[in-house]
């Protein structure tokens, strides 16, 4: 019993993206689409007790919500008796569903996720889009994810799908012109989405995980359909690096622990094996990018075995390149914080305060507490507190004011 | 489907003779292209939004007051409709027509047209 019921959820958690993607096509609506898939997979649970598991699951769900669609353009025709493209393109060649396993089985996720990630759709919705239709989330699951009201997602969804429908946004891959704005349009959202179960500042630990996870697979299935791209590459292995370390960066009473002072021993390896790999065949293509910069750096921290030990000659390097195709104040506040690492204390911090006179970063926590952390290094303690001080009063997220919290503690024992 | 691109600029005392000029060439230019590929339903462009009046009707009375709509930077400039097979097609469209006035750029909103069922759509 328990079987069937497993095998048919392994096939949706497996197939479910691709599945879907091929019914969108079909249809031309995300909504019919998605009931006609649920409805396959609840013919499933039920036929496949009786007959015993297809060979090829996913192509038997394909064929059967295949039905339903044209069941529903039927009733929709008896109904409104006008044309329906569905029921015209299929009705003619449709007959067993052993005809309709036997057809080739083509792969329409790549429209599916230029589509959900098109910029004219507001980006949290692109998000929500994404993670229900190719990640397969229910809209409880992603509306946990992001604390918010399950309807407050579900109508954010109908919106932007509604949108596809009635201001015609394209099904398909976009041309050469476009595809490369748009391909990072497609990995932001991807990288958004790991951020947020990265970040964790709140909510249920288990839920931001899986969102990791989830961000993991869909980088895992972006690179599948577009192999040759780096950046592609990249953002992978940039998850993969950073989720390695998802045991050892914070205590069990949730504070945040720094790169060094995190026990390494605590890190995935089979993630940082992977992630470098990727690494290094993103780089072996030598058509840098943003990832690729972001990747090779978590790379350098992770081949480190000790804190002490880490490349932070290298890591200034590729901030410089880093800079190079992304220029921002951020990044320039860690390439000051690598050269004090490299090269010495006062000639980062040097290079932060001149940074700080621009005035851009003055109004940034991470910048003041960057700062305090040169100073405390330096022994420079009272000025670090101070520093550090600055930095709390312009924090929100809780878990970084628990970390400034505590670094004033340990400065205010010292002084 | 027929998407209306609504042309907002902001509006500029500063606008010389020759501007105008140049803009009003850049329009032609990409109507005649438009015309060409026969999908230009129409194109216009509007007297300056002080020209505008606006009517309200309250209780079956048409109150009329002194316009625009809204009192925006960006003003209602003018307007296309094309006839495009989608919205990509429709943003490539929208991103030739010139926006700027006396150098400041403006922005495009791209609609899609409600089509009726009854009526059949230009150029179907």
């Amino acid at each position: 019993m328990h079987d069937h019921r497993a095998t048919v959820e392994s096939v949706f958690r497996q197939e479910s993206g691709r599945i879907i993607a091929g019914l969108i096509r079909v249809s031309r609506s995300f909504d019919l689409a998605e009931e006609a898939m649920q409805d396959a997979f609840a013919a499933a649970v039920i036929n496949w007790q009786a007959d015993g598991v297809p060979d090829n699951p996913a192509a038997w769900i394909t064929a059967t919500a295949r039905r339903k669609l044209i069941d529903y353009a039927r009733r929709e025709q008896t109904r409104r008796n006008n044309e329906n493209q569905v029921l015209y393109e299929y009705e003619s060649r449709t007959c067993t569903i052993d005809e309709e396993m036997s057809r080739p089985f083509e792969d329409d996720r790549l429209s599916l996720i230029f589509t959900c990630c098109h910029p004219a759709i507001n980006k949290q919705a692109q998000v929500a889009l994404t993670l229900r239709t190719l990640g397969g989330l229910t809209t409880a699951e992603i509306a946990r994810a992001f604390l918010l009201p399950e309807s407050t997602l579900a109508q954010r969804l109908v919106r932007a799908q509604r949108k596809i429908q009635q201001a015609r946004i394209p099904y398909q891959v976009p041309d050469a012109g476009a595809l490369p704005e748009r391909l990072s349009a497609v990995q932001a959202v991807l990288y958004l989405v790991f951020n947020e179960g990265y970040s964790a500042t709140s909510g249920d630990n288990l839920v931001r995980r899986e969102l990791c996870a989830e961000a993991i697979r869909l980088a895992r299935t972006l690179l599948e359909l577009m192999p040759q791209n780096p950046e592609n590459m990249a953002l992978l292995a940039l998850m993969l690096l950073h989720d390695s370390r998802r045991d050892a960066r914070s205590t069990a009473d949730g504070q945040l622990l720094t790169l060094e002072e995190q026990d390494r021993s605590l890190w995935h390896q089979e993630q940082i094996v992977e992630g470098i790999a990727w690494v290094e065949r993103a780089l072996g293509r030598r058509n840098f990018g943003p990832y690729q910069m972001q990747a090779a750096i978590a790379a350098v921290h992770a081949e480190a075995r000790t804190a002490t030990e880490t490349d932070w000659k290298q890591i200034a390097g590729l901030y410089v390149m880093l800079h190079r195709c992304q220029p921002s104040p951020v990044v320039s506040l860690n390439l000051a914080v690598a050269i004090a690492m490299s090269e010495g204390l006062e000639r980062g911090l040097a290079m932060i305060d001149s940074l700080g006179a621009e005035g851009e970063l003055d109004s940034y926590h991470l910048y003041h507490a960057a700062r305090a952390d040169l100073l405390r290094r330096m022994g420079r303690n009272r000025e670090a507190l101070e520093s550090y001080q600055r930095g709390l009063a312009l924090t929100t997220n809780a878990v970084e004011l628990r970390y400034l919290r505590r670094r004033i503690a340990e400065l205010a024992q010292a002084i | 489907m027929r998407y209306m691109m609504l042309i907002y600029s902001q509006e500029n005392d500063a606008v010389t003779p020759d501007d105008m000029q140049a803009v009003a060439a850049a329009h032609g230019a990409l109507m005649e292209e438009a015309r060409r590929r026969g999908i230009l339903c129409a194109a216009d462009p509007l007297q300056a939004s002080s020209t505008a009046t606006v009517l309200r009707l309250q209780d079956g009375d048409a109150l009329i007051t002194d316009g625009p709509y809204a009192e925006t930077k960006e003003q209602l400039a003018g307007y296309y409709i094309l006839d495009c097979k989608d919205l990509d097609e429709a943003l490539a469209w929208a991103a030739k027509i010139p926006t700027a006035c006396a150098g400041i750029a403006g922005c495009i909103e791209v609609r899609p047209l409600r089509e009726f069922p009854q009526r059949a759509p230009v150029n179907a």
